[in-house]
């Protein structure tokens, strides 16, 4: 991968987003920081619903509470900004409720991994029919920048202001183990492959996981001498391996360390719906 | 089997099951629990019940799960519903705030059992109803059901979801360890009155998904009908959008509270026992007040013209009615399985003006008649 440092792009006026149509335009300007990665992951979703082709009015997208939560709200889609870590839970009854949803949860890695983390296991375990994007950016980043669960050891934090001594979770490995039918891990430089795994995961029957290693250049960025979010961008592009396949034990994240990228786990399996149907099939004779 | 959805006819039942009925007579399609004695039978009845009648059964991995499961599965167009007791209870009420917040119709049971923390799995208690009241955080209003029969689980289940829709609110029916367990003659009738979701009456370009109509209660629309919705429990304006000025914020709030309090007289039940010529008048709900038709005999049968009020909605409390019977009444005997919850709301209702007497227990057991008898002698100035 290489990046050319190109000037910043002049705002033109009158310019419109090429994805307008899937945006609250009225909620705009965004809150997020210059240099977050969050408005990149925002901009892949939209191409991916895009690219699917689905009727947007069957899209549902459901955030826990952060940065990256925030992202439902500029979606013009049906969007649910829930509670602090239940946005599966949440996601789980809707999805089931109605089973014609196409359903994404978007959120971040505490959200999903610390407070939420039983629900994740959960649902992966159970192949509910959901795409999980979890934006890491290795803090807290909506309340200042504490440390997470994917804090890399020695990591500052403002509350680990003499560097993290917790060992982080690897979140490939973690989702794989419990059950994704669909894990893949991509930065926010990774613009079309990013792309694709969204596409890829939203379109596979199950429980898909999607990671995003994305800068947040205010908080941990800052802190740990990663400068702006562009030159976050330029230590993926040194720093990340693309391997599909591989296993996902090798996909840790050591900072000044190699770390992977790419499409780690596809299987197809019968999601939970599925199983429940045919549960009913067998339990009434097909005579519900 | 057919899969029928009301089980109309006469049948021996528990309150717990009677719940379950109630729920799938209403339409409930869209259950989400985690298991905890006393509710247990209640998850375990849907779980036969909901997948023959087209509805989901899911056992969540905790009850924030299944609270939040229900707040989605209301959005995803379901009637839903969970149930729980005390431990469980605690853990609903952040995403209860969320219900609130969102106006997410749906209907949360409360088995109560003896409590604080795991206290008395299979005993009786009645200690959760303050909790009912103010447990989830911020101010709110909450409407409350409290039956003390299977029967009346049954009908306050079906009215709990009648009321939910109306008013676009979560419910809580909460009972307790003794009516969810014995077992009685509920009927159920062919029909039960459902009422519906209150859908938008404009297409999705007219509609403001949080703008009020006349009664304060604005129209839903749910995921995939093309409105698309943002609903965020922030606090924000009508178009659903984020808005953090303290305007936006007193606005919201006193609305969500507005639209129970100003139809309180239409949510809040009660039944009167021998209150019209009462000088003694036992104020108690649920099992409680089951002890207290007994004791209430035997008093009369010993020259005491004692009566009672019985609470069927605990929220929003009966003041105006609670009031009244101060300026009739000599004495108020409050009857409950806790150490004076409801009692604080006799106390702020009748304002000093008749002595109150609390015949209170802590749980494991429910009250004897002479315990009850007892204080109704007492307040009457007996002993
Ligand atoms: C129950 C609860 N606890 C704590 C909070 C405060 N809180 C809001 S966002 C957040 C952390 C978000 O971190 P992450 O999920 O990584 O999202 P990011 O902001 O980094 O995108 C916390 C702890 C909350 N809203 N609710
Ligand atoms: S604090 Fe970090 S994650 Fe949040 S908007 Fe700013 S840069 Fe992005
Ligand atoms: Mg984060």
């Amino acid at each position: 991968m290489q990046v050319k440092t190109k000037p910043a792009p002049e705002i033109v006026p009158g310019a419109r987003h090429p994805m307008e149509k899937y945006l609250r335009t009225d909620r705009l300007p965004h809150i997020w920081c210059s240099g977050c990665g969050l408005g990149t992951v925002l901009g892949n979703f939209l191409y991916a619903v895009d690219e699917l082709g689905w009727d947007p009015d069957k899209v549902a997208v459901v955030s826990g509470i952060g940065c990256t939560g925030r992202i439902a709200g500029y979606l013009k889609l049906d969007t649910y900004h829930t509670t602090h870590g239940r946005a599966i839970a949440f996601a789980t009854g809707l999805k089931l409720a109605n089973p014609n949803l196409h359903v994404a949860v978007i959120s971040g890695d505490g959200d999903l991994f610390a407070i939420g983390g039983n629900h994740l296991i959960h649902a992966a375990r159970r192949n509910i029919d959901l795409t999980v994007v979890c934006v890491n950016n290795f803090n807290y980043g909506m309340t200042g920048g504490q440390v997470g669960p994917t804090t890399p050891l020695e990591g500052r934090t403002t509350t680990t202001p003499f560097g993290n001594f917790e060992h982080p979770f690897n979140l490939v490995h973690l989702a794989a183990s419990a059950g994704a039918s669909y894990v893949a891990r991509w930065t926010t430089l990774d613009g079309r492959r990013l792309q694709k795994g969204l596409v890829e995961a939203m379109a596979h029957n199950g429980f898909t996981f999607v990671e995003v290693i994305s800068p947040c250049p205010t908080n941990y960025g800052r802190r740990n001498r990663l400068g702006e979010g562009l030159d976050e961008l330029r230590y993926y592009a040194e720093h990340a391996v693309i391997r599909h396949g591989a296993d996902p034990r090798e996909a840790e994240i050591v900072p000044g360390k190699r770390f992977l990228v790419g499409k780690f786990i596809e299987v197809d399996k019968p999601t939970y719906h599925e199983m429940y149907a045919a549960k009913v099939a067998e339990m009434t004779g097909g005579k519900t | 089997m057919s899969p029928k959805a009301t089980l109309a006819g006469i049948h021996f039942m528990n309150g717990d099951e009677a719940i379950a009925e109630g729920a799938i007579a209403a339409g409930c399609r869209f259950f989400a629990a985690y298991p905890i004695t006393p509710q247990s039978e209640i998850a375990e009845r849907l779980a036969w019940r909901l997948p023959r009648v087209g509805g989901t059964f899911i056992q969540m991995e905790d009850e924030i799960a299944a609270m939040a499961a229900v707040v989605g599965g209301a959005w995803g167009g379901a009637k839903a519903m969970t149930a729980t007791s005390g431990p469980g209870f605690s853990l609903m009420m952040e995403n209860l705030g969320l219900a609130i917040m969102t106006e997410t119709p749906c209907v949360l049971v409360n088995v109560q059992r003896g409590a604080p923390s795991t206290g008395l799995p299979t005993a009786v208690g009645q200690g959760d109803m303050m909790q009912a009241r103010w447990g989830s955080h911020g101010h709110y209003e909450i409407i409350a059901l409290v039956p003390a029969s299977p029967q009346e689980a049954f009908d306050l289940t079906v009215r709990a979801f009648s009321l939910a829709e109306r008013f676009r609110v979560p419910v809580l029916l909460m009972t307790d360890e003794v009516v969810g367990h014995m077992y009685e003659r509920v009927e159920i009738p062919d029909e039960v009155p459902i009422a519906p979701r209150r859908r938008p009456t404009v297409p999705p370009s007219e509609f403001v998904p949080f703008a009020p109509g006349p009664d304060l209660v604005p129209p839903m629309a749910c995921a995939g009908e093309g409105y698309r919705v943002h609903v965020t429990g922030l606090t924000h304006d009508e178009r659903g959008y984020p808005d953090m000025s303290d305007g936006a914020h007193d606005r919201l709030v006193r609305r969500l509270c507005d639209k129970i309090l100003r139809y309180r007289n239409e949510i809040t039940f009660y039944e009167e026992v021998g209150l019209d010529d009462a000088e003694i008048a036992v104020v108690s709900y649920g099992i409680s007040a089951r002890v207290a038709y007994g004791a209430i005999a035997r008093a009369r049968e010993a020259g005491i013209k004692a009566g009672m009020l019985r609470l069927i909605t605990a929220w929003p409390f009966p003041d105006e009615r609670v009031r009244a019977l101060a300026d009739q009444v000599k004495g108020i005997v409050v009857v409950e399985l806790n150490l004076g919850q409801m009692s604080r709301e006799v106390e702020r209702a009748i304002q000093g003006k008749v002595p109150l007497v609390g015949v209170f227990h802590a749980g494991g057991r429910i009250h004897t008649p002479e315990e009850v008898l007892a204080g109704i002698e007492e307040v009457a100035g007996c002993r």
